[in-house]
């Protein structure tokens, strides 16, 4: 039997790398700031192998991609998933590209790990999401969990994966990105953590757990909630509202938005025949639009409403709120499609 | 040339004075998100900005705030945009790491290296618009190993175009050592591209005026780029609650968070050989040891500055009250009148 404890949401994930890189000296950690951020393995794993880069994203993610091929399992970080614009090209055109190039003969098994999203009122070149932005590619895997035992299972996953995976840690779950980028030590400020995602139980050895299987978090009739991340939590705070109002939501956690898990997204709309999708990533062309289309395509009859950010995140906190999916929005947006 | 040191002083410490204000303002959790401050760094940025003209263009990194404060931006506006208002410069948009004046052609951004480009489109639309105009960079010695600013060192060179690239050199990329991860020297890296360098100690008013002088000159006069390396410090570490400057402050409250989970993943079973363990637990207790030196006021540049200006005691004292005075005004425009500066 599999021993539990309580592990806070980042804790978890760097407990799962901690085991990989203990059970496979290939894998090694490469990024901005690591020596700091991740003290913890330093330690243990020594400087090689928790190896600190300067700010030269297009760098330390290329290169990343040429150790993979050739035998390492990097995970490498870079910091919030809004630096990835800096080095796109490595991922766009080279990570995502190289298995399909070489017909099958050469794999990329690299983990790009960041951190995303908002709700701490740093701003849109700090807070962004981004998972749809990179789910777009083919040749990515893209992960989005939502609880410290997902969030270690698919960290592992990730890590023994043949294949660059994406690897997006929300910062309102991860306490110590939280501190690092909006608190900073100060007690004189609150944010909207949810506290089911920030600590939960987590195995004591770590299994890989199968990336692209949704998890059903709530069982409903009248309509399914679909989310990633923080917003998992966003929508089972608004499926209890919705309850007290007597409309009974299932909420659908995707964990990846690559592979999209369709057969229990089917399932739900098949029971529902309404769906909403909760998106703390752009509206536009984006997870919300994607769902509703391979729903669609796949014959179902269902009424449709999505609750996403629809612009630039400006980094005043009163006005994030309203930008940001919250679960006043999920409920309007719900009671409004039982009306439909 | 010779610089006025009291209008350099009084540029110099309503920076620092506003910028401690804000501190406070960022501690009482007033001001969302992370706070990047331009302490320690105030010679050369006034050095630079005392001395541009009002058709420059600035292109300005996370530290934003004294570069636009010298240059004339409203201090309330300036402040009421940190607190998210809507009177604020950008609307309550930005906040202090995404500040835009289109009057003095100023933008920032928060991602590491951008003022590059950002400056050389400005130069650009200099050498077509308004000639004899020049575009300055501000950034840190650590956007150096930043692709994007490389490349538009090369652009400005190739394109003959009139940008002054001015590095802050503070030693530290984000809680990482500069020296650790950079290769070279990067007055030679500069040199590299063909255009002239300058290394100034910004610890000293007169020395960056006099360098930021020639470099002006230079670039307004012979529309080639320049650079110009000023070392500084920053006292604030990369940003309010830096965990490297709590550390250093408060070592017993900081470390004993720290020193438990630590030790327990030194000890764990299965990892690298204990020389190696060692040598991570060295890395973290040096990079500590080396916040400390930063953290000097030896190398404060506004003590510096008021230590020339001695014997002038009571001309010094009426100007550090105005300056106070002005800054209370701020904060009372604001409605921030009950708020103590210099109260963490």
């Amino acid at each position: 039997m599999n021993k539990v404890r309580t592990l806070e949401f980042d804790e978890a994930i760097d407990d799962a790398l901690g085991q990989a890189m203990a059970a496979n000296p290939r894998v090694m950690v490469i990024g901005e700031d690591v020596g700091m951020i991740r003290h913890n393995l330093l330690v243990r794993f020594g400087r090689e192998r928790i190896k600190s880069a300067p700010i030269s994203e297009s760098a330390f993610v290329g290169a990343g991609v040429t150790a993979a091929m050739a035998g390492l399992r990097p995970v490498v970080e870079v910091m919030i998933v809004d630096f990835i614009g800096v080095a796109m090209d490595a991922i766009l055109n080279h990570a995502a590209k190289i298995k399909s190039f070489s017909g099958g003969k050469w794999n990329v098994p690299m983990v790009v790990r960041a951190a995303c999203g908002g709700g701490y009122g740093d701003g849109g070149q700090h807070e962004q999401s981004l998972w749809g932005w990179l789910a777009h590619i083919p040749g990515l895997t893209v992960v989005v969990p939502s609880t410290p035992a997902d969030a270690g299972g698919l960290m592992l996953a990730a890590i023994e994966s043949d294949d660059p995976v994406i690897f997006l840690e929300h910062k309102l779950l991860s306490p110590s990105w939280l501190d690092f980028m909006g608190r900073g030590g100060r007690s004189t400020v609150e944010f909207d953590v949810p506290p089911t995602g920030t600590m939960g139980e987590c195995p004591k050895k770590w299994q890989p757990l199968a990336i692209g299987k949704a998890a059903c978090r709530r069982e409903g009739e009248d309509l399914t909630l679909v989310s990633v991340g923080v917003g998992v939590h966003r929508c089972l705070e608004a499926a209890q509202e919705l309850a007290k109002q007597r409309i009974s939501a299932s909420v659908l956690d995707l964990r990846s938005v690559v592979p999209l898990d369709k057969d229990i997204l089917y399932e739900q709309i098949l029971k529902t025949k309404r769906l909403i999708v909760v998106d703390e990533d752009y509206q536009g062309f984006g997870l919300s639009g994607e769902v509703a289309a391979v729903a669609l395509e796949s014959g179902l009859k269902f009424s449709f409403a999505r609750v996403c950010t629809k612009q630039t995140i400006p980094f005043t906190r009163h006005l994030e709120d309203q930008v940001l999916p919250n679960t006043q929005r999920i409920c309007a947006a719900s009671i409004a499609l039982m009306q439909n | 040339m010779q610089p006025d040191l009291w209008s350099l002083y009084r540029l110099m410490l309503y920076s620092r004075r506003f910028e401690e204000a804000v501190a406070a303002l960022w501690h009482a959790g007033h001001i969302s998100g992370e706070m990047h401050l331009g302490i320690g760094e105030e010679a050369i940025v006034a050095a630079v900005v005392s001395q541009l003209e009002d058709q420059d263009a600035m292109a300005l990194d996370h530290r934003g705030t004294p570069p636009l404060l010298m240059r004339g931006v409203d201090p309330v506006r300036l402040l009421l945009e940190f607190l998210g208002h809507p009177d604020g410069l950008c609307g309550g948009h930005g906040g202090h790491m995404h500040l835009f004046s289109v009057k003095h052609l100023s933008a920032s951004s928060g991602i590491v290296g951008a003022s590059g480009p950002s400056a050389v489109g400005f130069a650009l639309a200099a050498q077509h618009l308004r000639p004899g105009s020049v575009a300055v960079a501000f950034f840190g010695e650590g956007a150096l190993n930043q692709g994007m600013l490389m490349e538009s060192m090369n652009l400005a060179a190739a394109w003959h175009l009139p940008v002054l690239f001015v590095c802050k050199d503070n030693e530290w990329a984000i809680t990482t050592k500069s020296a650790t991860v950079t290769g070279g020297n990067l007055m030679n890296r500069a040199g590299s591209f063909g255009m002239k360098t300058m290394a100034v100690d910004g610890s000293d008013i007169e020395a960056c005026w006099q360098s930021a002088w020639e470099a002006l000159c230079q670039t307004r006069d012979n529309g080639e780029p320049v650079y110009l390396h000023a070392s500084c410090i920053h006292l604030e570490g990369h940003f309010l609650g830096d965990q490297l400057i709590r550390t250093s402050r408060h070592p017993v409250k900081e470390m004993r968070k720290m020193t438990g989970p630590l030790m327990r993943s030194f000890a764990k079973m299965h990892g690298s050989n204990v020389r190696k363990r060692m040598g991570g637990l060295r890395h973290i207790l040096a990079t500590i040891q080396n916040i400390r030196t930063q953290m000097s006021i030896k190398r404060d540049p506004v003590v510096i500055l008021r230590q020339k200006l001695h014997g002038e005691e009571l001309q010094l004292k009426l100007l550090e009250d105005k300056i106070d005075t002005e800054i209370e005004q701020v904060l009372e425009a604001c409605g921030l009148a009950d708020v103590k500066v210099n109260d963490e």
